[in-house]
């Protein structure tokens, strides 16, 4: 079996576009999905069931129903509504932040209620109210134990990103599927393409590994 | 200074407090004792409302705790608690520990939240520990730092939680000499514990507490030498 170099070379500035977009879509779900997510983890935490309920639901609906779907509702059913030519990348990027938000927040309400309840008593008995506490004394300690799930989370979602190829958001996988298309071979994209997620997820890993013992040590 | 009227409290089906009626004066030490499960740590965490309460009433220095227009982080300010466990924050040296409060309850600026910092260290005899982080104090040196913390917002009544029970035995006395100490001042304070050598020589008044009742209460003397009921005489028995 021959295998063509020169489909790999053809298609070498698209995969690098495709890359970057990739990550570049990881990034926005990451940082987005952890704004909402804190929002949605605090508020899942709430002693009241009617100010739980809808994010118990925001969380059981998005950690439970495909991305894949996530990402046609979002692009053929949300974002129509509010435009009239819904970009691929944009719908890409809001199904993906949406999707890590429910993720996120459970790993920020894991996060918090694995500290001690003492440093919650200690702090209130110091007079700081509830928000207080929360900023000065329970997150800083939950932040650190959350570096591990959270980095598990981008590279859940450097892989993840590539189901938006399906609404043509010109991502990593898109490319691949492009050039699998043009020449009607597989071996060639396919196995780029996989190797470049591998890098990524493999790099974000040891990436990982240093900052957990860099931390674990403090 | 603190007046607890009828005091109850559950636990679900479990009513752990039972009606409690107590009145604590400036510059007065009350001891609490009592068997395990008596209602005594439930009641001292009352005090600042980290347990809410079913029935009664508590007034610390003019604040109805159950006041809807009370405050209770105002009230909380001028009540110090020190905990079994120390509750160190681990994340900051032992000097933010003691100053973050005053920094960002109070809002000290950092210079003064610092110098009273370091004052108190150095009454706790651990000034040369302020850089350190909690993890690497002893039992005995932490609950020092706890307690200068809690001074650090200069409240006006100090409540400790069996602030002994947690340590090994050669550093009770170090941090039973800080409260004596603070006993010696005029502090009004509220003490949980089973050390009843404290309690005889620092007490002004002593509670037995026993299943959600306070059983008896008097002197030291009263209590330890004279004790009326059964029960205190039961428990007295078993812990001298």
């Amino acid at each position: 079996m021959d295998f063509r170099f020169d489909i790999i070379q053809e298609y070498a500035p698209f995969f690098l576009q495709g890359v970057l977009l990739t990550i570049g879509l990881s990034l926005i779900a990451i940082i987005v999905g952890s704004i909402l997510g804190l929002a949605i983890g605090l508020g899942k935490m709430s002693k009241k069931v009617l100010v739980r309920l809808p994010f118990e639901w925001y969380i059981n609906f998005f950690r439970g129903t495909p991305l894949f779907v996530q990402i046609l509702l979002v692009h053929f059913g949300l974002m129509p509504l509010l435009f009239a030519q819904p970009s691929p990348t944009v719908s890409a990027a809001v199904s993906l932040s949406l999707n890590s938000a429910a993720y996120i927040a459970e790993i920020f309400r894991a996060g918090i209620q694995s500290i001690d309840k003492g440093q919650m008593e200690a702090a209130r008995s110091l007079g700081m109210t509830h928000a207080q506490a929360m900023r000065y004394v329970i997150l800083p300690q939950a932040l650190k134990r959350m570096i591990p799930p959270f980095a598990n989370e981008f590279i859940v979602l450097i892989k993840d990103s590539s189901l938006a190829a399906i609404i043509a958001a010109p991502e990593l996988m898109y490319w691949g599927r492009a050039a699998q298309g043009q020449y009607y071979r597989v071996w060639e994209p396919y196995l780029t393409v996989a190797l470049i997620y591998l890098i990524l997820t493999l790099s974000l890993s040891k990436l990982l590994h240093y900052l957990e013992r860099k931390y674990s040590t403090q | 200074m603190i007046k607890v009227t009828n005091l109850k409290k559950s636990f679900g089906h479990l009513q752990v407090l039972k009606g409690i009626d107590a009145h604590i004066k400036e510059r007065e030490v009350v001891v609490v004792i009592g068997p395990s499960g008596s209602g005594k740590s439930t009641f001292l965490r009352c005090l600042n409302l980290l347990e809410d309460f079913d029935e009664g009433d508590i007034v610390i220095d003019g604040y109805h705790l159950k006041d809807k227009n009370t405050d209770i982080n105002k009230v909380r300010e001028e009540v110090g608690m020190v905990f079994q466990r120390f509750n160190l924050f681990p994340h900051m040296t032992v000097l933010d520990n003691i100053t973050l409060a005053p920094l960002k309850v109070r809002k000290w600026p950092l210079e003064k939240a610092k110098a009273t910092a370091m004052e108190l260290l150095k009454k706790v005899g651990l000034q040369d520990k302020a850089n350190v982080y909690p993890d690497s104090l002893s039992g005995g040196q932490a609950q020092r730092v706890a307690i200068a913390r809690a001074l650090a917002m200069g409240p006006k009544v100090m409540l400790f939680d069996e602030p002994t029970s947690a340590l090994d035995p050669e550093m009770v006395g170090e941090v039973l000499s800080v409260m004596k100490q603070l006993a010696n001042e005029g502090m009004t304070m509220v003490v949980v514990t089973h050390e009843m050598g404290f309690a005889r020589e620092v007490g002004d008044r002593v509670l037995f507490m026993d299943g959600g009742y306070i059983v008896e209460e008097g002197t030291p003397s009263d209590i330890f030498d004279n004790p009326q009921h059964e029960r205190t005489k039961a428990f007295l028995s078993k812990v001298l």
